[in-house]
């Protein structure tokens, strides 16, 4: 058994919702320099340099990348030879989602659905939690912006829909967002398990590395064939015309009822991030 | 790409030469608002009242910042999704607002009155707030400080970097550029 504190899990949440909005993984401003060589709009290309200088200007002047600085995601894979003492965990998360967004200047996106009166401190934090084997806590931060949060879906398709009905959902979601969750954009597709595991699975597809395919060669075969299918819809880069509208596409799955074909699109912006901690 | 410059407040002829496509830097004055900002508007309209600012030739910028970093003008300040104003917009360009900065597609009752209207949509890239941010000289809320980053503030920017989209013509950037790369 190891002993964690929770101010310790409190001052990481704080760090990683920090460096998230300001620092754009290094994977994404090098998959931007990749999409450089393979837009062939000059307009695009003019976009996706103006996107590498947004992350540079972000990263030197220590100005958030987008003023949307996103609802507070945490993913937290605790190990089940953790104790955690010192406090409550989720007052801990959600404490330093508090500082992090007041200290590091992030903006306030967290209100009520009706009143739409903001709660002031981008609180309450999204946490999903899973308990894994060994002694350590990781810990994944991915702010996200509504625009593109707003394109996503979970639909309940039928089992003889098939690989092309799941085809023609993603390609329908991402015609009909066009412009708005800021293209170039990335796509998780989680099919499978339930209503609401199906969703969860298409976030963790976002979390996957630039290029990393699939295990499974018939999802692998999917993932290349839909984002093939993606690209060749002309949104382009801030939808004003090209052949980079997707930076790549990912589908996480797992079994479902014989009855059902849980999809689940999540869409996001190009502005992807991510920062892990391990505790 | 060959830039125009152009200043606010906008007039019929500067509006008038504008094209879908066309890049500018734009300069002067403008107004943020977005989702609850425009709701107030439209609700202080239909209860009689008069809107926090003149609207007349003016420009409504869809952004909430981020709040203001130490020795800048403002955060992070990049656009949010017009569509979601689209429900106000006409009503607000039949009072006389010229322009609107935002990104992402409108909707015909918007288009046809910006045509009906003489006025401009203007998109600024989406997601390069610290970008977009160094053009903001000031940064001044004029209304609802409540709504925090939803606030109406008053900015005035230099060389603010944009698209037309829409444009008095009825042309669509959007519609235009997708329909180039489509296969």
């Amino acid at each position: 058994m190891r002993e964690v504190q929770a101010d310790t899990v409190r001052d990481t949440v704080e760090r990683l919702f920090i460096e998230a909005n300001y620092d754009l993984p290094e994977d994404v401003i090098g998959r931007f320099k990749d999409a450089l060589g393979e837009e062939e709009s000059s307009v695009g290309r003019e976009i996706i340099e103006e996107l590498l200088l947004n992350a540079r200007i972000a990263r030197d002047e220590r100005i958030p990348i987008c003023q949307d600085t996103g609802l507070a995601i945490l993913f937290m894979e605790i190990g089940q030879g953790v104790h955690i003492t010192g406090g409550d965990l989720e007052e801990a998360v959600a404490e330093g989602v508090r500082r992090a967004y007041k200290k590091g200047y992030l903006r306030k996106s967290a209100c009520d659905p009706f009143t739409r009166t903001n709660t002031g401190d981008n609180t309450p934090p999204i946490l999903h939690v899973r308990i894994v084997p060994g002694e350590r806590i990781r810990l994944i931060a991915m702010p996200k912006g509504g625009g593109s949060e707003n394109y996503s879906e979970v639909r309940m398709l039928t089992p003889s829909d098939g690989a092309e009905g799941v085809k023609r959902f993603v390609l329908e979601m991402v015609q009909k967002a066009g412009p708005n969750p800021c293209p170039p954009i990335t796509v998780g597709i989680g099919i499978g398990g339930n209503f609401e595991t199906s969703a969860l699975l298409s976030k963790e597809a976002l979390m996957l590395p630039f290029g990393k395919r699939n295990d499974d060669p018939y999802l692998r075969d999917l993932e290349l064939s839909i984002l093939g299918e993606v690209n060749k819809l002309g949104i382009g880069p801030e939808g004003y015309g090209g052949s980079v509208t997707a930076l790549d596409l990912h589908i996480k799955s797992r079994p479902c009822h014989i009855a059902s074909l849980p999809v689940a699109v999540n869409i996001q912006c190009h502005a992807h991030r991510i920062k892990e901690a391990s505790i | 790409m060959e830039m125009r410059r152009i200043t606010t407040p906008l007039s019929d002829d500067v509006v008038g030469e504008l094209k879908a496509g066309d890049k500018i830097l734009l300069s002067g004055t403008i107004y943020t608002a977005r989702d609850t900002a425009h709701k107030r508007f439209i609700d202080t309209l239909r209860a009689g009242g008069s809107l926090p600012f003149e609207i007349k030739g003016q420009v409504i910028y869809y952004c909430g910042p981020s709040p203001v970093l130490p020795g800048r003008a403002i955060g992070a300040a990049g656009p949010t999704t017009s569509g979601r104003m689209d429900v106000y917009t006409p009503t607000l360009l039949s009072l006389g607002l010229k322009g609107m900065i935002g990104k992402g597609k409108r909707s015909q009752a918007v288009k046809d009155a910006i045509v009906k209207h003489k006025a401009i949509y203007f998109g600024a890239t989406g997601g390069a707030g610290a970008l977009l941010s160094k053009a903001v000289l000031s940064y001044e809320v004029v209304a609802y400080e409540e709504l925090g980053p939803e606030a109406v503030a008053r900015l005035v920017v230099k060389d603010l970097p944009l698209f037309v989209i829409n444009d008095i013509a009825g042309n669509d950037l959007y519609e235009m550029g997708m329909s180039g790369y489509r296969r």
